[in-house]
């Protein structure tokens, strides 16, 4: 049985996700501030190597913006609430906007803003390759998610498209698995997460 | 009390470089280095980590130094935790008191060394060396100790030693690291017996003119400042001459990923990532790394002949 959310609540609920996905970004724009006008690195928050500190946060909330995302869809039918379907585009909007800021660090500073750089990192690394190919495939969902693009494609098709998001959450999750040195659980609990969701997809569908 | 041994040594007081100095290199402003020495001094007095060393600068570098803070606050020493901050905070749980190293193999007089009588052993060095880590980030450190080389000679390596195997202290009370499965434990290293007598290979013991804070490897480590940051042991408790190139850990874990020579070297790629480039800490753009880390004219000849792609 299908159950309304009153207009207050879901607005309530919109202005959270929002607000939830807002505050780290805005977070991290106070800290690069703090140390653009002089404050230690380390005493604004982003660590001795502030680059590499930068790409890892913005990494790190792209693929909590892809769990809520995810979660979105096993939670509206665990509680029959079909209004929750409307917070998805505003999460992987969010993550798809730490993806992209992840990126552009990881280019502009890291690869020098030379696509040939970028390129060779890519095809010679299989940890760049995972990112980039995670990040491409959301590209075109970012691109789609208005409601013009819908009608446009019609929602038959532009559903299956959408289904890429699988396959970038995990890619993304091998891509920060390849990043770690020796043996660390981290990684692997954000890829679990990830399999979580996926797998609670799998079994609500039968 | 533990400047005593030295007043007969070349070091003199004007050849310390004085602590203040640091800072103002660090181009902080008067007020910071001031509360920062405060600290210090007063962790100095009670003898703990980061007591002042009688240092003679023996080796400089055009590079500007890596702020005291940023070497101190950044650090790759997974037995005690896996984030680069994690040290800092965790690692007031090693014990460096009362410390031995043990060195023997195949020497002729093999020998315990306390760590005060070691420290005293032997003139202690400045040298301003960089440090490039195999993860492409790097830093300018100016480490206080004595050739490796010095230390080997008191021993009387066996013309049958080809290779010197390190060990870090293995002890998951002290180290807490060391209870997570992150590397086998103990962390061990390895140099060839030529690479271990090199003069630019340093058995440091403090860095900034002080003696080195637990986080760093207190209170002995060694560094190889042409290889990788992870050849350069930290809080070593074992040394041992043998015949055969000895494992090390990071090899053990990854033998694809990190050889037992690691070198630095911007032509071989990481399988993660490239070399060819460094970020000093606190640059944001990054800079090319040298071939040998900048060493080589010091130390290319101790591979000549090798394919360096395959001995990487």
């Amino acid at each position: 049985m299908a159950r309304r959310l009153k207009p207050a609540v879901l607005r309530g609920l919109r202005v959270g996700v929002h607000l939830a996905m807002a505050v780290p970004l805005a977070l991290l724009l106070w800290r690069w501030i703090d140390m653009i006008l002089g404050t230690d690195p380390r005493q604004a928050g982003l660590s001795a190597e502030p680059v590499a500190y930068t790409i890892n946060y913005l990494g790190l909330w792209a693929l909590r913006g892809l769990w809520a995302s995810l979660a979105v869809t096993p939670l509206r039918r665990l509680t029959g609430m079909v209004d929750l379907g409307l917070l998805r585009r505003p999460l992987g909007l969010w993550s798809f906007a730490y993806a992209i800021l992840h990126f552009g660090v990881y280019f502009g500073l890291d690869q020098l803003a030379s696509p040939v750089l970028l390129w060779r990192d890519v095809v010679e690394h299989k940890f760049a390759f995972f990112g980039m190919a995670a990040l491409l495939l959301l590209t075109p969902l970012a691109v789609t998610s208005t409601r013009a693009m819908i009608r446009r494609l019609g929602a038959r098709r532009w559903q299956w498209l959408h289904r890429l998001v699988y396959p970038a959450a995990i890619l993304a999750s091998v891509h920060f698995i390849l990043r770690v040195k020796g043996f660390q659980w981290e990684p692997w609990i954000y890829a679990t997460v990830v399999a979580l969701l996926l797998a609670a997809r799998v079994r609500v569908r039968r | 009390m533990l400047f005593k041994f030295l007043s007969s040594s070349a070091a003199r007081e004007a050849d310390v470089t004085d602590e203040r100095l640091y800072f103002d290199r660090r181009g902080l402003i008067g007020a910071v280095a001031a509360s920062a020495l405060l600290p210090m001094q007063a962790r100095a007095a009670a003898g703990a980590d980061g007591t002042p060393l009688r240092v003679r600068r023996t080796r400089d570098l055009s590079d500007g130094l890596t702020s005291y803070d940023a070497v101190t606050h950044y650090n790759n020493f997974y037995e005690f935790g896996t984030d680069k901050e994690q040290p800092a905070r965790t690692a007031g749980t090693l014990r460096t008191r009362p410390w031995t190293v043990r060195v023997d193999g195949l020497v002729g007089k093999p020998r315990t060394f306390d760590i005060d009588a070691l420290m005293r052993a032997f003139p202690l060095e400045e040298r301003v060396y960089r440090h490039r880590c195999v993860e492409t980030w790097s830093m300018v450190v100016p480490w206080a100790g004595f050739p490796l080389a010095s230390l080997l000679k008191q021993v009387e390596p066996l013309s049958s030693a080809k290779f010197v195997a390190f060990e870090t202290l293995n002890d998951p009370r002290q180290m807490p690291g060391q209870r997570s499965a992150v590397l086998q434990w103990p962390y061990v290293e390895g140099l060839r017996i030529d690479e271990a007598m090199n003069p630019l290979t340093l058995m440091a013991v403090g860095l900034y003119g002080k003696t080195l804070l637990n986080q760093n490897g207190a209170p002995i480590r060694l560094v190889v400042p042409w290889k990788y940051g992870f050849k350069s042991i930290k809080s070593i408790v074992r040394i041992r001459l043998v015949d055969k190139q000895p494992p090390t850990s990071w090899n053990r874990y990854g033998p694809g990923e990190y050889g037992f020579y690691a070198n630095v070297n911007p032509s071989v790629s990481h399988p993660r990532w490239s070399q060819a480039r460094e970020r000093r800490l606190g640059d944001w753009l990054p800079r090319a790394t040298l071939p040998f880390n900048g060493y080589g004219e010091e130390v290319a000849g101790l591979y000549r002949g090798m394919d360096l792609r395959r001995y990487y």
